[in-house]
């Protein structure tokens, strides 16, 4: 066990746990911020996505011990009032439909969108490629991608 | 006009006046789940009166309806109180949706499965609305002393036709909780109704987006420690012995047991389908030392039955398909006859994997087991049976086992079979404490209770005018028979066999979205349109000709046959509308069609493959449903787009395969799933306006879409696809 200050969603927060524990526990377990989703535990669903600084990464893959002095943002954090240009298009389109793993989707989009604010089809497929989702709402998803990037540039 | 009893369930029209304690309960709980504005906060009613069971009414005219069914996401959550206040005749705006909890006293059918929660909860739901519409009206009329007859109620507002005397529902709320209940109430027209068949968004949507703990795992309760479990790494196999010193002394770990979750004795719900009867529990604090105790654990299984493989499940469904059955499931005229007298005839076989659920949330389920009484949380599409089971093996009567029902990050069946919700109270009884029980992907992919594998054989005969005039089909399944035998096209053919066959194994299977539909509609479809085209036919009027015959001269009993030709010809005819269907390949586009009928709705698409890039693109896809009356059409298509790229992406890319008992795909990185790119670029659905009462629609559009697939393939290939997923079979799609 060992003792890690981090900062999530703007906070300093204090954590005694094994420093091989996955951040995705860590905010689920010790920090009880569990709107990020456990789905496959091997980085291959991407329910667990979170941003590292401005990336979003795989809280699953990611121990405790190498973030370091990195910014954390979780969905909880991800606006203040759930008007995040991202989470508002999300509510248009009515994107999910079980939602699980929707938070990591919405991570996921909304790291790419800062990186690339007025993505092409092809680019938000591959962008998103790596977030699963077995209700079958991707269509809707790369909707709302384009209706979000549109509410950030307008 | 229509009048209805309202003695349906008499038990759920409770009459209580004003209950202060429970509306702050009620206000605070709006508030965690609602965010509300400041002005909101202050709106918040002082005083709730129970109208009925499914609603209460704040004195500010703020109404909440219970949502009595399990939501997994279907959205009945927001559609079956769409429905209620439809009948009241309140303002949407004004509606608080909660979920009830497990209460079979009051409400019908807490489940979810089968695409039937909106088609069984239509009436009572309706009633349930319109009674306390009744009980508002009689209120007013007794308050203004003037014949409920020239009472009018819209919007959350009471007038009198006959004068400026009006009030709010609020306002009203305090006296209609006094009145009788009526022995008979009258529903609106449909024609009226003004929140049914409209865009409603999702009322769990701004939950969801800000990532509040709605689903089971989120689950968080004072004291309660972690549970996982260790399960057999092969069906045939169980549980012999362990040795986990070492293992309880990990940190945080508190303790590592075998369990014995279903004992000689215990009275199994066919909710309890793939059961594992013995296993080991781990105890821990967190969920990551659990999951390195796990790890390190070392557990020795024995052999009780034989460690079946792929291989051997394919050849005995073969077998099986070349036998004959004493009884066939249906036989009209004399197919041996007339393949005889066939001018062309053709025979196909196909095939599908075993396929595991994969919900993205994990099995789990929160549970604290006390001698004095039982309490549960979690996602469960059939709390009832649960609970009874439960009762059985806590030996504790129903009344002291408390079931809530959590949000379910995705069902599709696996979620009917409720044994994780056994195991955690067998885990919280030895424990004597709370715990939450939860699955790695692992445990649950490898676990059981999957989609069958299938085998069907189809052989059909033409004659030198290309009428089909002799069908024979052969359907086998692992545990599972597979055949509708009264469904299309029996009653559209003068000779028609039917034959099924079950496979037993003893890898366990279960209802998997649109069971048994889900490959028998693809096989189904695909060989109509290789016969159709053996028959110089387009596939459409080949269809429609088919269905004529059942509709002018159905063969055998017109009632047995369990579709209605109409219908089903009227959701083709739409599709063929809509895509502009003339049986040419729109620009460079390879186009496959199929239609079926499942759970009460009926489903025709069209899909577009590109064929300009290496690998087939699905373009578009076309639908048209038919399931009468659409109460949240927004949502509706949401659940057909999903049963689409859904059906797509498992006949593509999925597939559960077995060595020595063992399934050979763990998780994600090996069992593929349909991902973003691989997903159509475009679904447009359309749904046949009938005003008939309303059927289901998480299910209906997944098992023609493979068909229609399967057909767009051979147009870009050139190849028939028999063999899911066909992937395999070398046609790699996005």
């Amino acid at each position: 066990m060992a003792n890690f200050s981090l900062k999530v969603n703007g906070k300093t927060q204090e954590v005694d746990v094994d420093p091989s524990t996955p951040m995705l526990w860590v905010l689920r377990d010790h920090l009880k911020l569990v709107g990020t989703k456990f789905g496959c535990g091997i980085a291959q669903c991407g329910a667990c996505t979170v941003h590292l600084g401005d990336n979003a990464v795989r809280s699953c893959q990611l121990p405790v011990s190498a973030v370091g002095e990195q910014s954390i943002t979780t969905i909880e954090g991800l606006s203040e009032n759930g008007d995040h240009p991202v989470q508002k298009a999300w509510l248009e389109e009515d994107v999910y439909q079980c939602g699980y793993c929707q938070a990591g989707q919405i991570m996921n989009a909304s790291a790419f969108l800062k990186r690339n604010p007025n993505p092409t089809d092809v680019e938000i497929e591959d962008a998103m490629n790596g977030n699963i989702c077995r209700c079958g709402t991707y269509t809707r998803i790369k909707k709302a991608i384009k209706n979000a990037s549109n509410i950030s540039n307008a | 006009m229509t009048l209805i009893k309202t003695t349906y369930n008499r038990r759920s029209f409770l009459k209580s006046s004003s209950l202060a304690g429970g509306g702050m309960i009620l206000g605070f709980s709006w508030l965690a789940s609602c965010k509300p504005t400041p002005e909101q906060v202050s709106n918040i009613p002082k005083e709730w009166f129970d109208i009925n069971s499914f609603l209460k009414i704040g004195d500010n005219g703020m109404v909440t309806i219970m949502s009595p069914n399990p939501e997994i996401g279907q959205n009945v959550k927001t559609s079956m109180p769409m429905i209620v206040a439809d009948e009241l005749g309140v303002d949407w705006k004004n509606v608080i949706v909660e979920q009830a909890p497990l209460n079979t006293d009051i409400f019908q059918r807490q489940l979810a499965g089968g695409s039937q929660s909106i088609r069984a909860g239509w009436s009572g739901l309706r009633m349930a609305g319109a009674t306390a519409r009744h009980m508002l009206v009689a209120a007013a009329a007794e308050a203004w002393q003037v014949p409920a007859s020239e009472i009018t109620v819209k919007a959350g507002v009471i007038s009198h036709n006959g004068s400026d005397k009006s009030a709010s529902f609020g306002e009203m709320a305090s006296k209609a909780a006094t009145m009788s209940v009526p022995e008979e109430v009258t529903l609106k027209e449909t024609s009226d109704f003004d929140i049914i068949g409209t865009d409603k968004r999702n009322v769990d949507g701004p939950n969801i987006v800000t990532g509040k703990p709605l689903f089971g795992i989120d689950i968080q309760e004072e004291g309660m420690m972690i549970a996982m479990i260790v399960h057999p790494p092969a069906f045939g196999m169980t549980y012999k012995s362990m040795d986990a010193e070492a293992v309880k002394s990990m940190p945080g770990i508190k303790n590592v047991f075998p369990i014995d979750v279903y004992p000689e004795g215990i009275e199994r719900q066919w909710s309890d389908g793939g059961a594992i009867d013995k296993l080991v529990a781990i105890v821990g604090e967190t969920t990551w030392q659990c999951m390195q105790a796990k790890k390190a654990l070392n557990v020795e299984w024995e052999k009780t039955s034989p460690l079946e493989s792929t291989a051997g499940h394919d050849e005995a469904l073969t077998k099986l398909l070349n036998t004959t059955s004493k009884e066939p499931a249906r036989k009209d005229g004399n197919v041996a006859s007339a393949f005889k007298k066939a001018d062309k005839v053709i025979e196909r076989t196909y095939s599908a994997p075993f396929l595991a659920h994969n919900t993205m949330e994990p099995m789990n389920f929160y549970a604290d087991v006390t001698a004095e009484r039982a309490l549960f949380n979690g996602p469960i599409q059939t709390p009832e049976f649960l609970e009874k089971t439960l009762a059985s093996r806590l030996d504790m009567p129903v009344e002291k086992i408390d079931i809530k029902m959590s949000r379910m990050g995705g069902g599709f069946g696996r979620r009917l079979y409720g044994t994780f919700g056994v195991e955690a109270a067998v885990i919280s009884q030895h424990m004597q404490a709370p715990i939450k029980l939860v699955y790695t992907r692992e445990d649950d992919m490898t676990q059981g209770t999957y989609r069958p594998t299938y085998k069907v054989k189809y052989k059909a005969g033409l004659d030198k005018d290309g009428n089909l005039i002799a069908w024979h089909v052969k359907g086998a399944g692992s545990n599972d028979d597979l055949l509708f035998e009264n469904r299309f096209p029996a009653g559209a053919v003068d000779n028609y066999l039917a034959e099924k066959f079950s496979l037993e194994t003893n890898v366990t299977t279960g209802a998997w979205r649109a069971p048994r539909s889900n490959f028998v509609a693809g096989a189904e479809q695909a060989f109509l349109d290789e016969v159709a085209e053996a028959a110089g036919k387009d596939p459409i009027e080949f269809r429609l000709e088919l269905f004529d015959r059942a509709i002018k001269a159905p063969v055998g009993d017109p009632e047995k046959n369990d579709y209605d030709p109409s219908r089903y010809a009227g959701v083709l005819k739409l599709v063929k509308e809509k895509s502009g269907w003339d049986g040419s390949q729109k620009n460079g586009a390879a186009r496959g069609v199929s239609a079926y009928y499942c759970h009460n709705s009926y489903v025709a698409q069209v899909l577009d493959l590109s064929t300009d890039t290496k690998s087939p693109k699905v373009t578009k896809v076309w639908c048209a449903v038919d399931c009468g009356i659409v109460i949240n059409p927004m949502a509706a298509k949401n659940q057909i787009e999903g049963g689409i790229i859904d059906g797509i992406g498992h006949a593509t890319y999925s597939e559960m395969t077995f060595e020595n008992g063992i399934p050979q795909h763990k998780n994600f990185d090996t069992y593929r799933l349909i991902r973003h790119k691989e997903a159509p670029k475009e679904i447009e659905t359309y749904f046949v306006d009938n005003g008939i009462d309303p059927t289901g629609l998480g299910e209906p559009s997944l098992p023609p879409i493979i068909g229609a697939l399967a057909n767009a393939l051979y147009k870009a290939t050139g190849q028939r696809h028999y063999n899911q997923p066909f992937i395999t079979e070398k046609s790699v799609i996005g």
